[in-house]
């Protein structure tokens, strides 16, 4: 208590302070609207109005959302579609960053920006190649499609921060089991991976909201209703239940549970992924 | 080992990462340049027509729209949460009371899908139920609140304080971290020869931070490019056009007109914007690399 009252002697910091409040209120009424709003039935937010005294608090929004409006299937779709891409990325991405980070070799740069540069393209730029090969594979419709896809396109990402972090690793233990008589493979998956942990923890989570969130790729290469992951389901849903805001509402938060409660849970290296590349 | 095994052994690790990277991304944005010089419509094989397609997007009213849409979105990007999320930082940067409950409200949205976003967003902005206009009217400040989202001359805006909304969280982080490899021993130095607070901002921590800025910048421009499913959830990029952006546009022309042809030739204008902006951001990283 002390040490608070210590704090706030500066006016300066008692200003910062009420800014400070005032913004993360501001921040978090779209929130706190979600919620009211979710909880209330259309009729009666008509009636009395948005600000006033809900009559009853009903959780008759989410149940009609989670059976009526498909979330009981778009979610586990969501999970079928980003889990696979994370485990194929983070694999994937791991080799490629060793090669990256531990060697010399002619084509190293270029392979290098080539992962660097495509990472920022527009999406707009592969939607329809990618819609035609997805296609031509017989992938358009399956799970597989979104997860090539996003498997492909993060690996710019992830073997850009992976090969950075790899960097650091300090040389003398690689030489020292290369002296030991360890393979290249074994120096990847018992030294390189171990070492990394942090950095591939840091990613993957990052890479989880991403991808999860994905929707315009959602929408590109699938259109039947069982396969859809639930961004793409509730844009869905918002034309079924076109004036029905409580049920989209509910729908929604349904919808961000998951990222919700990794970034809850997370959050240190849901941070941690985001600053890798910048603070170096 | 011998020599030659030792040279192959690189590629080795980088052939399936590469190949499917060449498969997915490389090979699919040349072809949407080819592609944008041919007549598709998704099923049949893509005609060559030349520069027609181009020709036709330089006549075409959306078109000018978008393109100015994405250039104020780009311009308010650039400044606003960059602006916001800096204030932030500083203001976030000591041991302050709180400090975790403020840092986690100001990163959530930045984790909420860009879809749900914007159904809560368009909910708010609902002309008769939502929040906005039902505080603006029982505050007395409007018999009847604007059509926030059916208004095509604010339309746009009330898309982008969404973005705003989403954005400034991670330009905090970034500004967060930049800071916090800043020596307080400047600071301190810098205090004692009598530099006032915006002295010691202006003239120390802000040309310290200009590395974090660069990539601000970037990533502000990238973002403020990709924009699509705010709009495509919020309006669709009505009404008559008044929210659409290039990348709004592309699909529609696409996927609902099916004028793959046309969509491509968009795609390819987005792409040239892009393409200063990512060769600065290479610059940046093999300036880094020089180092090593």
């Amino acid at each position: 208590m002390e040490t608070i009252r210590e704090y706030f002697k500066s006016p300066w910091r008692v200003l910062v302070y009420i800014i400070l409040i005032l913004s993360a209120f501001l921040w978090l009424v779209p929130v706190i609207t979600g919620l009211i709003t979710s909880l209330r039935t259309y009729d009666e937010i008509l009636i009395n109005g948005f600000i006033s005294w809900p009559e009853t608090i009903t959780f008759e929004n989410f149940k009609t959302a989670w059976d009526r409006g498909g979330l009981s299937r778009y979610l586990p779709n969501s999970f079928i579609i980003t889990l696979p891409s994370i485990v194929l990325t983070m694999f994937l991405s791991s080799l490629a960053a060793y090669a990256l980070a531990r060697f010399k070799f002619p084509a190293n740069r270029v392979i290098f920006f080539t992962f660097v540069g495509g990472m920022m393209l527009p999406f707009q730029v592969l939607l329809l190649p990618v819609f035609k090969l997805t296609d031509f594979l017989g992938l358009y419709d399956t799970y597989w499609g979104l997860i090539f896809f996003h498997t492909a396109f993060q690996l710019g990402f992830c073997t850009f921060m992976l090969r950075n972090y790899m960097r650091t690793v300090p040389g003398e233990i690689i030489e020292a089991a290369r002296i030991d008589g360890c393979s290249e493979i074994g120096i990847w998956w018992k030294i390189m991976l171990p070492l990394t942990l942090p950095a591939i923890a840091a990613i993957a989570t990052l890479e989880f909201t991403w991808i999860f969130n994905d929707y315009l790729w959602a929408i590109v290469l699938t259109s039947n209703d069982a396969l859809k992951p639930v961004t793409a389901g509730l844009a869905t849903l918002q034309g079924q239940f076109v004036t029905d805001w409580p049920v989209i509402v509910a729908g929604a938060l349904i919808g961000t549970l998951p990222t919700l409660l990794v970034f809850l849970f997370l959050q240190r290296y849901f941070i941690e992924g985001l600053t890798l590349g910048s603070s170096k | 080992m011998s020599r030659t095994k030792r040279d192959i052994i690189p590629y080795l690790f980088l052939v399936i990462p590469v190949l499917i990277y060449i498969i997915w991304v490389i090979a699919p944005m040349f072809y949407t340049f080819y592609l944008s010089l041919t007549n598709w419509n998704g099923l049949t094989t893509p005609e060559f027509i030349g520069f027609k397609n181009y020709t036709k997007l330089f006549n075409d009213k959306v078109f000018y729209i978008s393109l100015i849409n994405n250039l104020k979105w780009l311009g308010v990007f650039i400044t606003v949460p960059v602006a916001l999320g800096l204030g932030l930082a500083m203001m976030l940067n000591t041991a302050i009371p709180g400090e975790k409950f403020f840092k986690m409200t100001f990163y959530m949205p930045m984790v909420l899908a860009m879809v749900v976003s914007g159904l809560i967003w368009g909910w708010m902005y609902h002309p008769k139920g939502g929040l906005i206009n039902t505080v603006i009217v029982s505050a007395g400040v409007m018999a009847k609140g604007p059509g926030w989202l059916s208004d095509r001359d604010i339309v746009l805006w009330s898309i982008i304080i969404v973005a705003i909304w989403r954005q400034v969280g991670y330009v905090m982080v970034l500004y967060l971290a930049g800071l916090k490899s800043i020596n307080p021993q400047l600071l301190e130095a810098a205090t004692v020869d009598g530099a006032n607070r915006w002295q010691v901002f202006w003239g120390i921590i802000l040309p310290l931070l200009t590395p974090v800025t660069v990539i601000v910048l970037v990533i502000s421009v990238i973002d403020s490019l990709r924009a699509f499913d705010l709009v495509s959830v919020m309006t669709r990029g009505g009404p008559a056009n008044a929210s659409s952006v290039l990348a709004n546009f592309m699909y529609i022309e696409s996927f609902n007109n099916y004028k793959m042809g046309y969509g491509a030739a968009i795609a390819v204008i987005l792409f040239l914007i892009s393409l200063s902006f990512i060769a600065l951001y290479l610059w940046r990283v093999m300036q880094d690399e020089m180092e090593y």
